[in-house]
């Protein structure tokens, strides 16, 4: 095994974790006190949510390591571009039908 | 000659090892299509989600201590599954193992507590079949508890070869694909649990 290939260590687990479980009860706390007006509270809870995903995408999936060109990374770019395309596509289409 | 003959043997122990990583590239490919599974099934509930049809809605039949739990229990199997990668870069099967099982139980936790979810539903009359809502609920929220149960089978598959083979090039190959998928489960999770759950009970 190469030494210069990284997998993390416990410490990383670990901050992940705890970034996670936090941005599990943020959102949490906003919604079950009622804590901001419905648009803004939907983007903080949205927001948290990409945040999260970020965080376990770099401290548990490792996105930023391994060698050589990333065509893990460029499949998921394009992955994410058809999952939003998918469904803001979908809800402002079927907007026009209320 | 002798230098030739090492220098093949070490490139032929490359090619293995290359052929591995290839091999979790396409997983990594795999997992952007399953991602694309559930944009079709997240796009659908969002669609449907108001159209109840005069049936229960999601403030009536979202408990809110049953998905934290379920949410704090799946983020938990993320970060054992992530320890028992750890475990086995560092040559400890028994940890390994050790850090699986853990896993494998919270999953199992999982599962038990969205069936007992789904069994409630259903017993207050919030079937798959009474509501558009309730059809695209069904169907997003248990296809991805059909993706925990499959992972389940997988990892007690895992296991087996473990106890069989040891930590080899290949069986490190298989654990870090099932470490991957676990954690892409726990991703598709967050999302359901904040579109899902948290924008239900709104």
């Amino acid at each position: 095994m190469s030494q210069h290939e990284a997998h993390g260590s416990v410490k990383a687990y670990v901050i992940g974790f705890l970034l996670s479980i936090v941005l599990t009860i943020i959102p949490l706390l906003l919604v079950l006190n009622h804590m901001l007006s419905k648009g803004w509270l939907v983007f903080a809870i949205m927001l948290m949510a990409v945040l999260q995903f970020i965080i376990q995408l770099v401290f548990f999936m490792h996105i930023r390591e391994g060698e050589g060109p990333k065509y893990n990374v460029m499949a998921l770019i394009l992955g994410i571009v058809i999952v939003f395309t998918i469904v803001a596509g979908s809800m402002w289409i079927m907007s026009f039908n209320g | 000659m002798e230098h030739a003959v090492t220098h093949h043997a070490h490139d032929h122990h490359d090619h293995h090892e290359e052929h591995e990583q290839l091999k979790v590239l396409g997983f990594w490919i795999f997992l952007v299509t399953d991602c694309i599974l559930f944009a079709t099934l997240f796009a659908t509930y969002v669609v449907l989600r108001t159209h109840t049809d005069g049936g229960p809605i999601g403030k009536e039949i979202f408990e809110v201590p049953g998905f934290v739990a379920e949410t704090f229990i799946l983020l938990t199997s993320s970060f054992t599954s992530g320890l028992a990668t750890l475990a086995m870069h560092k040559g400890n099967v028994k940890g390994l193992i050790g850090w699986l099982i853990v896993t494998a139980a919270l999953g199992l936790g999982f599962i038990g507590l969205e069936i007992s979810e789904f069994a409630n539903m259903v017993q207050e009359g919030a079937t798959i079949s009474r509501s558009a809502f309730l059809s695209a609920f069904f169907t997003l929220v248990g296809t991805h508890g059909l993706h925990v149960s499959v992972g389940l089978l997988w990892m007690i598959g895992l296991m087996v070869q473990l106890g069989r083979y040891g930590i080899t090039t290949v069986t490190k190959r298989k654990i870090t694909t099932i470490s991957l998928y676990w954690h892409f489960l726990d991703v598709v999770w967050i999302f359901l649990f904040t579109v899902v759950y948290l924008m239900g009970v709104m």
